[in-house]
């Protein structure tokens, strides 16, 4: 393909394309991201059936291998938050659980062969195929807006709708009335921030991470055996490096869930 | 997407990724599930022998309170058998004084009673004695009819 450049370039359009149901314009607004929305939620309910199982069969004797991963997994989170959370953890650990192993899982399918899905599905008839649903900005900033949402609920909840009001329009500098806008408008640009940064850190880790897998699998169509080797050897190493940030990515966005909506409970 | 040498690239890759994985990846996580598993069954071992310890123990301090009550009843027992001893000789002892002073008593009232009536046998002889000279009208001689008289007085 890359004696002809017009082969790559197709190739990765190709794999930046979403699967789009094909009676609705492709960039109209009901266009859905079909791959994403598909491998998110398998994801999700793998992850809920998985710990379900384990959850039911939890025994408080000496724990099989399953449960006693899951245990890990859950104190590990559950630590995490209480390092961050002093409250009721009720709502925020299992938020943070669910962030974190779902976030996790999906950012694992970028380790999958990226032609191996699309490959799967071209043979069932569908063009495009996406694995990461990470890697799609409506998945994050699906997931930040709902933290961001959520942030608000609290903040209400803490602080009660005049608490909240009174911090909006005199923190941080102060209760004169001329710094009523100013604080407002600064306390609006932090709030705003948030899932933006949230939703951009995961996904840009993950598009770019996908995009070196297809950059480096363009090699072993390259032509010629030592191309193809340096191909094996990119993909792994990209690989070995790529479990540390799919890891990485999922626990940033759990702790800073958590910490997000643990502000929301702060006084200032 | 055609299937081409391409995926079978990524698969080679993928597949030392998993032999990775399961070569220094999951060790890790396998040595921390036994750790856990490990310390949960000793801490549920010790929590099961420390439970069996205590049950010993208050088994063992039941027999011992069991036993000390034992040992207080029968020391309770002995003393009471021991003042039932003690009044027991007390009364046989007093009823032995008892009759022992009855006896004395009763030989002092019968040596008294000996004495009276020797006394009185002597004074009925003198009396005699006296009536019969003075019936007789005439002086007899005590010293020698003593014998006479004496044998009078054992016949009164």
């Amino acid at each position: 393909m890359a004696s002809e450049p017009g082969g790559f370039t197709e190739y990765i359009q190709h794999h930046l394309t979403f699967l789009k149901p094909p009676s609705i314009s492709p960039d109209g607004f009901w266009a859905v991201h079909i791959d994403s929305i598909a491998v998110s939620l398998v994801l999700g309910i793998l992850f809920c059936f998985w710990f379900w199982l384990k959850a039911r069969k939890a025994t408080s004797g000496v724990p099989g291998k399953g449960q006693a991963f899951v245990e890990l997994v859950l104190e590990f989170v559950d630590g995490q938050v209480k390092d961050v959370f002093h409250g009721d953890r009720r709502v925020l650990g299992p938020l943070a659980l669910t962030v974190f192993v779902w976030v996790f899982l999906m950012n694992a399918m970028d380790l999958l062969p990226v032609d191996l899905l699309p490959v799967i599905t071209a043979k069932l008839g569908l063009g495009h195929f996406r694995a990461v649903p990470t890697a799609d900005l409506n998945m994050t900033f699906a997931m930040s807006t709902t933290v961001f949402l959520l942030t608000i609920f609290y903040s209400f909840k803490a602080k009660g709708a005049g608490g909240f009001m009174h911090e909006l329009f005199t923190a941080p500098f102060g209760k004169h009335p001329l710094l009523w806008i100013p604080n407002f408008v600064l306390n609006l640009v932090e709030m705003l921030s948030k899932p933006v940064s949230l939703a951009m850190r995961l996904f840009g880790n993950m598009y770019a991470g996908e995009l070196v897998f297809i950059l480096i699998a363009g090699l072993f169509s390259a032509g010629g055996w030592a191309l193809y080797g340096l191909g094996l050897i990119g993909y792994t190493v990209w690989g070995i490096f790529h479990i540390l940030i799919i890891s990485i990515q999922a626990f940033i966005f759990m702790v800073l869930t958590v910490v997000y909506i643990s502000m929301a409970h702060d006084h200032h | 997407m055609e299937f081409n040498a391409t995926l079978i690239g990524e698969m080679i890759s993928f597949a030392i990724l998993i032999w990775i994985c399961v070569q220094f990846i999951w060790p890790h996580i396998n040595k921390a599930i036994e750790e856990r598993q490990l310390k949960i069954a000793e801490g549920l071992n010790a929590a099961e022998r420390a439970h069996a310890e205590l049950k010993a123990a208050d088994n063992k301090a039941a027999a011992e309170v069991k036993q000390a009550r034992q040992q207080a009843a029968e020391i309770i027992d002995r003393a009471q058998q021991q003042a039932n001893q003690i009044l027991d000789k007390a009364r046989a002892d007093a009823v032995a004084e008892i009759n022992r002073q009855k006896a004395a008593a009763q030989d002092e009232i019968a040596s008294m009673a000996q004495r009276a009536r020797e006394e009185l046998r002597e004074r009925v002889g003198a009396l005699a004695v006296q009536g019969a000279s003075k019936i007789v009208q005439r002086e007899i001689d005590p010293a020698a009819h003593k014998a006479l008289l004496d044998q009078l007085a054992t016949e009164i």
